[in-house]
């Protein structure tokens, strides 16, 4: 394993190598990589990295992992969407929608996270690896376990859309589905990797992992023109994304890649499950644990892993956090389609509406460049939309029957319109 | 009264390798008082240098997070099963 970097105990600082660790035994605290930013810089500059590959493998020197057998796998370096339509809609002029709904295998940003993990496993020898999840993991690690060579076996809630259990049993992973929420399946798994050699990806490799949510906010500053953002919007479900695309901004700024600025983070979540934000809300330190109740089921974890840190890099940046009730999220869902043409799931919903509620607080300006994280992809919660949308009945396939149509459709919109008070 | 704890791995070098055990504590506080009177030198990974419970420590009894049950306040009943979990994983978003 790279030298260049290690495990550190996030509250006592010891050192624990390079391991498939997740905890210091002495004060069971979560660990985190720490890198030698010295030895990293001296060969890293911003036309290295644009020179590397279209994926997060062009931010190889700030990744735990060393072996290139992942560059084949064209993961990250997804679009940056300057949205204008979302911005007019709602008076702002520089909103940006980092859109990892098109991220590569699996369509979420869990991608990135499981290239990086995998990497770690087979450096550590691991010939089975796992996940607990909510879905989209499930998804990242069925895939890349299969192109990798790697058995799989996953865990996630029975409650979890058909999507997303589809989506991981089409690859031929070991599926188990637990009667229980995130946060039971995520204790069971702890105790499992106690018991099994696996290399459980958000468990015992968990460091490793989410070092590679960075490559959101590598990616960010960089498609921005090598420029760090005023404000960015983040779901949270564990807590660990918006601290690690905080932790990419540092980096970039620490070896002289991008201009220091402040950057205000703000996290969003589900007010069915919103442990993080109202924490935010009512000033408290730590978080108190919630029961999910909320369709937002990729974002629906009651117990945050990295709650704690989540909260502490809102505070410091100056930001803030909002959450949003279901009906609000669907909300959130169809507006980004309709003004952007991207089609995201219920935590891009949520992410979209409480960014447009932060907007009317007052707590983004509409003149600041803000850049709202989408992490998934509609067509995964399509369940999610179940009475939303019209049903469109059929018509016969003759020219008559279609102007007939037309004319009947054109005059529902208007009442539609009319009825709604818009002037025609 | 008798309530069984399972040790995590994290822990064990203080129990000579025992995962489960039973204990006769009524209380949060009592419990971890009794794993030091038999285990010395395992409370302070149990508790910060104030006294407070380590942030990071997860305790499950029958399978509830203990601060769904009253937290400290909690009373353990005959037959508890209590689980102490370090810094639980998952979730990433």
């Amino acid at each position: 394993m790279a030298e260049r970097c290690e495990l550190r105990c996030r509250e006592c600082g010891k050192s624990w190598g390079n391991q498939a660790r997740s905890f210091c035994d002495d004060c069971l605290s979560p660990l985190e990589i720490t890198y030698d930013y010295e030895a990293v810089g001296k060969n890293l500059s911003r036309a290295s990295i644009e020179a590397g590959p279209n994926s997060i493998w062009r931010y190889r020197a700030l990744l735990p992992v060393d072996e290139v057998e992942a560059a084949s796998l064209p993961v990250g370096f997804t679009p940056l969407v300057p949205a204008k339509g979302l911005g007019q809609r709602w008076g702002a002029r520089h909103v940006y929608v980092k859109n990892d709904a098109v991220c590569f295998p699996t369509l979420s940003f869990k991608d990135r996270v499981v290239a990086v993990a995998l990497s770690a496993a087979r450096q550590f020898g691991f010939d089975v690896v796992s996940c607990s999840s909510t879905g989209n993991l499930a998804n990242a690690v069925a895939a890349q376990a299969a192109r990798r060579g790697f058995e799989a076996w996953i865990f996630v809630p029975a409650d979890i859309e058909q999507a997303k259990i589809l989506g991981t049993q089409i690859y031929g992973a070991h599926l188990v589905r637990v009667a229980g929420n995130y946060d039971q399946v995520n204790r069971l798994c702890t105790q499992i990797a106690e018991q099994h050699r696996w290399g459980f990806v958000n468990v015992n490799l968990r460091p490793y992992y989410a070092e590679g949510s960075k490559t959101v906010g590598f990616e960010i500053a960089e498609q921005l023109g090598w420029r760090l953002p005023d404000n960015v919007v983040v779901p949270m479900a564990g807590g660990a994304l918006i601290t690690k695309i905080r932790k990419a901004f540092d980096e970039f700024i620490k070896l002289g890649l991008v201009e220091a600025k402040p950057v205000r983070f703000f996290g969003a979540q589900a007010t069915g499950c919103s442990p993080i934000t109202t924490a935010i809300k009512d000033k408290q330190e730590r978080f108190t644990p919630q029961k999910p109740a909320t369709i937002a089921r990729s974002i629906a974890i009651g117990n945050p892993a990295d709650g704690f840190y989540a909260i502490r890099t809102i505070r410091d940046s100056g930001g803030w956090a909002e959450d949003v009730p279901d009906s609000e999220l669907v909300g959130g869902i169809q507006t980004l389609a309709e003004t952007e043409g991207i089609f995201t799931e219920t935590a891009g919903g949520v992410t979209t509406a409480v960014t447009q509620k932060l907007l009317a607080q007052g707590r983004i300006l509409p003149e600041e460049t803000t850049v709202l994280c989408i992490t998934g992809n509609g067509l995964k919660t399509t369940d999610a939309l179940a009475g939303r949308l019209e049903t469109i009945e059929a018509i016969a396939p003759r020219l008559e029957a279609f102007e007939a149509y037309s004319e009947r459709a054109l005059n529902a919109t208007v009442s539609v319109a009319r009825a709604a008070g818009v002037a025609q | 009264m008798s309530v069984s704890v399972e040790i995590p791995t994290a822990l064990r070098r203080f129990t000579d390798g025992v995962a489960k055990l039973d204990c006769t504590a009524t209380t949060l506080n009592e419990l971890f008082t009794e794993l030091e009177g038999r285990f010395p030198g395992m409370a302070r990974h149990l508790r910060d240098a104030s006294g407070q419970i380590r942030p990071f420590l997860n305790i499950y009894v029958n399978d509830e997070d203990i601060r769904f049950l009253g937290g400290e306040a909690y009373k353990f009943q005959q037959g508890d099963k209590v689980l102490l979990v370090p810094s639980i994983a998952g979730g990433c978003a």
